[in-house]
């Protein structure tokens, strides 16, 4: 056997609830994160995501509690991603619990904060979030902000060099075109950046149809990260694993003790 | 009582209600008596080889371990508290090895692997009698990790693969060893903790 490839659940959390819950009957509360990390841990999450879409501090606060109640109850890794700016930011998240966090906007906005992080607390802590889409730039691919909407100025595969020197120690990748299209990743991109990078590679954006993750698998991914496909009940977690599974991958299964 | 080795190696709070789910008390402490005297002492770890063991050091937790192992009461370490357990570690060196608490007379090197870190989940084939992996020899567990163990040590094994063969746990005696996060392994985890716990 070797490593198996990760399935990994996003949920965007703010003011303590999750913001698109999921579409299935026996949650009690499709808002609570605590019971919607659960609920993905025994369909066979391989981690956790949560995005802090928080618009002010005070909300950024409740993100924390929820970190504290999910990793005192939840015993698989837990990564959290949104509005992380410092060292100390980080500081706070991984004391409450989180095991890694994502940067995006904030390393662009000043690259020294990924080697600030990797220096303190290990690359392993490190996901650097890339919004890339297609464009005129040297590879092809170009670094977004804003969900998409403005250009970063910054070729893709540049940045993803550079991070990497600097101490990322996973990438995520969102296809900011495929994002949400449901109609496959982008895996013209996948396999560009894998062709550059040494590090875990996790794929988001466009997720549709069960091939859909397979492709990106050959792309080159090492873990696939979904929203929307899973909270609303598009595929269950169990049915892309038990699918990738059919199709010869690695994947773990779950535990039944 | 469980202890867990409190020496700045990250958030415990977590691993402390995960061991606390075999039905243990366990105390998260700095305490040198605590940890001398607790009946099972988990000794953590994240970041880099040196690092880790400065802050052992600083708590006196490398006497606490060697003193543990002469007494053999039960010790865990996990990832780089397991690796800090062998004799030296290469990461981050100029030559020089860095020292570690030495109950195992290996070295720890680089995986060699074209994807670094050893980041998810893999399954474990054993050597020897295991106590740990009692009736989860067929689970897969958390890594994250990119230095390792290569030879073997103790009485029992487990060995993963990722690029090449490495330990990935060890039971010697009274001292336990898991590269990979139980407290972050799902049930497969809680599982193997409740063993550990079983045999203090």
């Amino acid at each position: 056997m070797s490593l198996s490839i990760r399935i990994i659940p996003c949920l965007d959390v703010t003011d303590g609830r999750v913001v698109k819950g999921v579409n299935f009957t026996d949650l009690v509360d499709a808002g609570d994160p605590v019971e919607m990390a659960s609920l993905y841990n025994s369909e066979g999450a391989d981690e956790l995501t949560f995005l802090d879409i928080s618009a002010s501090s005070s909300d950024r606060e409740t993100t924390l509690d929820v970190v504290r109640k999910t990793a005192e109850q939840v015993f698989i890794p837990l990564t959290v991603g949104g509005g992380i700016r410092t060292v100390e930011d980080v500081d706070r998240l991984l004391r409450a619990g989180a095991d890694k966090v994502s940067i995006n906007t904030s390393a662009i906005a000043r690259p020294e904060l990924i080697a600030e992080i990797a220096d303190r607390f290990g690359s392993q802590v490190l996901v650097i979030s890339i919004d890339a889409r297609r464009a005129r730039t040297e590879s092809g691919f170009e670094v977004t902000t804003h969900g998409g909407r403005q250009s970063a100025g910054l070729d893709a595969l540049a940045w993803v060099q550079k991070a990497c020197e600097l101490g990322a120690g996973e990438i995520l990748l969102n296809s900011m075109d495929a994002d949400g299209t449901r109609a496959g990743y982008d895996i013209g991109m996948i396999t560009a950046v894998r062709a550059i990078s040494k590090v875990p590679l996790i794929a988001s954006g466009g997720a549709g149809s069960l091939e859909d993750f397979a492709a990106a698998l050959d792309a080159g991914a090492d873990a696939l990260l979904a929203a929307s496909v899973f909270h609303f009940g598009v595929h269950r977690i169990s049915d892309v694993k038990n699918y990738l599974s059919g199709q010869g991958y690695s994947i773990r299964t779950n535990a039944t003790l | 009582m469980i202890a867990i080795l409190d020496y700045g190696s990250g958030n415990l709070r977590s691993a402390q209600r995960a061991f606390e789910r075999s039905g243990a008390e366990v105390v998260v402490t700095s305490d040198r008596d605590i940890a001398l005297n607790a009946a099972g002492l988990v000794v953590p770890g994240v970041g880099a080889f040196a690092a880790c063991m400065r802050g052992l050091i600083g708590v006196g937790g490398d006497e606490i371990v060697r003193a543990r192992v002469a007494a053999q009461r039960p010790t865990l370490g996990i990832c780089v508290g397991m690796q800090i357990f062998f004799r030296d570690g290469d990461e981050h060196t100029e030559g020089a090895l860095h020292k570690g608490v030495g109950v195992w007379q290996e070295s720890i090197s680089k995986v060699n692997a074209p994807i670094l870190p050893h980041m998810g989940w893999n399954t474990v084939s054993i050597t020897g009698d295991s106590n740990l992996f009692k009736g989860l020899g067929d689970q897969s567990f958390y890594f994250v990790h990119s230095y390792a163990a290569k030879k073997s040590v103790g009485s029992a094994q487990a060995w993963t693969t990722h690029g090449e063969k490495f330990l990935s746990a060890v039971e010697d005696g009274a001292i336990c060893a898991t590269q990979f996060h139980p407290e972050k392994s799902g049930d497969a985890g809680l599982a193997l903790i409740k063993n550990w716990v079983g045999m203090l």
